[in-house]
């Protein structure tokens, strides 16, 4: 609990360092998906956007296919496609779905409060 | 009865291939196993035995028809179906080490996940799919795939994506077992029967008087026969088994071997012979009768024969058993530890009537042996008030032992103030020969008597035999059945005694009284004598009478010629010779 506090007050100081564009906060993202479904394309595109209007010049994003590597599915526990994982910062947060309501992925991915 | 007749090994039916789980008696009511190449549904409340039963689908295919398996887990990890497992003998890390097996924990978490947009389940696709190469997996276990119900927001997709997911199973053509929880009204909770519609499963976990009891029902099976009934399930160290106990009939092989009862005499009142082998027997009597030691004398006499014998101790600690059986000169522990004779002790109350009647399946399947004791019978009464229930069971286990060919002695508690010759649960018309068990207490003592109430196919005594119990065994001797009274003991003893002596009274009575008797007709002669001499007498005095009378006669006339011619002597003195009535007449005339 108390852990979970403090990573939500760094998050809150991120969000500050953020507006101030420290370099020192990185953001690592995977994004799910089996084949190039239409969705899947939409789900990156909008995954792009999202991150260029918010964490531009921080952020890495690995499309992990799971047709190619179907066993990495067992890792992250996935189930649904496509699912974002924020590997980091820490707590790893899932977003499942096309990512085409904004907010929403904001929300879930820390960048808006809940 | 009604059901369909079936041999033991369960029949293929054409068209309709099956997929055999290895899980005791679940093949034989469904006639060969799960429908190939389809899923099946395996639904139940909490702790109904479902994940076993999946578990053990897959496990059995790797094992013993070397079909590899995929078990996907939604509420357990791997970790802990693994250890849960262990304690049934189940290695899962060595199967999946040997990939033949593939195991999968699934896990999501509500609070982690947020849904944007559309999506679908091609994740849980890809991971089954992948497990399934990995192995070739010819089975899959799904459990309990409503854990997603929870877990995903959005119950459309979801829906659409089972729906997909059992498709896709069936054109996988793998044989799977999908698990749902029971629902309220519906099978299962989420109403998974809706995709899976081929065969269901339910299974039933219900407790009646504190005693919980597994039940399994082939609720839906399309395109094959199956049993219809709720068949009693066990778990135990071994699994799952289930007990097609309608499947038997009343089509045993019977022989006409005799077997002793271990008691001579008794021997002799059953034709000479002893029970017949495969039959069952019932001995019944009130409490201290001494039913254990006419079964226990059916055991000894088995091992004797060196023959295996299984006995079922709902009473009384077998140690006990064992103890007090020595007292009257049976040496069971001997027996015990040549591994002829086995004790499986229970409280009759641990657990249901099915599980007893599982139980006692399996120690006889385990031991194999020629000869059962079942102590009591009546015990199983506490466990449900139903009598009809305890009759059902035993019917089922008495076919049971029958079609095994095993010879079975049950005993059965009568109360006291009972009619003795009512079966205490309704069972004597199972029964092949029924001894019946009887105190007698009279002049101040008990003893037992025995008799044969019947005995199916033999001739036996109608003779009520007392019952002895020494330290030199059982005994049986005829009891005392003078003047209309049944004496036993010290009584009959007493009355033997008595008659005796008043046997001898009698003879002497006789003798003596023959001997008035004669003294009598002796009496009588010497009357007789009497009166005929005095017949005599009485014959020679009337002769003497008449003889008197002619001489008084003629002394007259002679008087009276003297006095004529006293008086005259005038006239006619000749005359008077002539004859004096002539002469009188002629004298009175004129």
């Amino acid at each position: 609990m108390s852990a979970n506090m403090k990573s939500r007050r760094a998050k809150a100081l991120g969000r500050r360092s953020d507006a101030e564009s420290l370099p020192s906060e990185s953001w690592e993202l995977r994004l799910y998906v089996a084949g190039a479904t239409p969705r899947a394309t939409t789900a990156l595109e909008n995954l792009k956007k999202i991150c260029e209007e918010h964490l531009a010049g921080k952020y890495s994003i690995e499309v992990i296919d799971l047709l190619r590597n179907p066993k990495l599915a067992r890792g992250d526990q996935i189930l649904a496609l496509p699912t974002l994982v924020r590997k980091l910062p820490e707590p790893v947060r899932k977003i499942i779905g096309d990512l085409s309501d904004t907010e929403r992925v904001l929300v879930g991915l820390d960048l808006r409060p809940r | 009865m009604l059901e369909p007749k079936h041999t033991r090994r369960p029949k293929q039916l054409p068209g309709n291939e099956k997929c055999p789980t290895g899980i005791r008696g679940l093949d034989e009511i469904t006639f060969g196993g799960l429908p190939r190449g389809r899923p099946t549904l395996v639904c139940g409340g909490a702790g109904s035995g479902k994940t076993l039963l999946a578990m053990e689908f897959i496990i059995h295919g790797i094992r013993d028809f070397g079909e590899p398996g995929v078990f996907m887990a939604f509420e357990e990890t791997a970790e802990e179906l693994t250890k849960n497992v262990a304690s049934l003998g189940f290695d899962l890390e060595y199967l999946i080490h040997q990939r033949r097996l593939a195991v999968d924990h699934v896990r999501i978490e509500r609070s982690e996940i947020e849904e944007t947009g559309e999506y679908d389940l091609e994740g849980l696709f890809v991971r089954l799919n992948s497990m399934i190469e990995e192995v070739g997996a010819k089975r899959v276990a799904i459990d309990t795939i409503e854990a997603l119900f929870a877990s995903l927001p959005n119950e459309a997709i979801l829906r659409a994506e089972l729906r997909r997911l059992f498709r896709w199973l069936k054109d996988r053509n793998v044989t799977a077992v999908i698990t749902g929880e029971q629902g309220e009204r519906t099978l299962t909770r989420h109403g998974l029967e809706e995709y899976v519609s081929d065969c269901v499963i339910f299974l039933d976990h219900r407790v009646t008087n504190q005693v919980a009891t597994r039940r399994l029902r082939v609720a839906k099976y399309r395109g094959s026969i199956h049993g219809t009934n709720e068949y009693p399930t066990l778990i135990d160290e071994h699994g799952l088994s289930i007990l097609p106990i309608s499947s038997l009939g009343l089509d045993y092989a019977v022989g006409s071997e005799r077997i002793p009862t271990g008691i001579d005499r008794l021997d002799a009142m059953l034709g000479g012979k002893g029970y017949y082998r495969g039959s069952s027997i019932l001995v019944t009597g009130s409490a201290g009768t001494g039913k254990t030691s006419v079964a226990t004398a059916f055991a000894d006499a088995a091992c004797r024969r060196g023959e295996r014998c299984l006995y079922f101790a709902f009473e009384e600690a077998p140690s006990q058993i064992v103890r007090n059986m020595a007292s009257i000169g049976f040496d069971l522990h001997h027996w015990v530890r040549k591994g002829l004779l086995r004790f499986e002790a229970v409280r009759s109350t641990l657990y249901g009537l099915e599980q007893h009647l599982v139980s006692i399946h399996k120690a006889v399947n385990d031991f194999q042996p020629a000869g059962v004791v079942v102590d009591p019978i009546t015990n199983l009464t506490a466990i449900t008030g139903d009598q009809g229930e305890v009759k059902a069971m035993l019917m089922r286990m008495i076919d049971f032992l029958k079609n095994q060919g095993i010879t079975a002695v049950f005993t059965s508690l009568t109360e006291g103030g009972d009619a003795a010759e009512q079966s205490e649960v309704g069972v004597s018309s199972l029964m092949d020969t029924w001894l019946l068990l009887r105190n007698v207490e009279a002049a101040g003592e008990r003893n037992r008597l025995l008799f044969v109430l019947k005995s199916r196919g033999m001739a036996h005594s109608n003779q009520v035999r007392e019952f002895l119990l020494s330290d030199q065994g059982l005994r049986l001797t005829d009891v005392y059945v003078g003047c209309g009274s049944v004496l036993t003991g010290s009584a009959r003893l007493l009355q033997e005694a008595q008659d005796k002596a008043q046997a001898a009274d009698e003879r002497q009575k006789i003798a003596r009284r023959r001997r008035e008797l004669e003294q009598e007709q002796t009496l009588a002669q010497a009357q007789l004598d009497t009166l005929q001499l005095k017949t005599a007498a009485l014959a020679e005095e009337i002769k003497t009478l008449a003889s008197d009378e002619q001489a008084r006669l003629v002394a007259a006339a002679h008087e009276q010629t003297e006095l004529a011619h006293a008086r005259g002597a005038d006239g006619n003195k000749d005359t008077p010779k002539k004859g004096n009535k002539t002469h009188v007449g002629k004298h009175e005339k004129p």
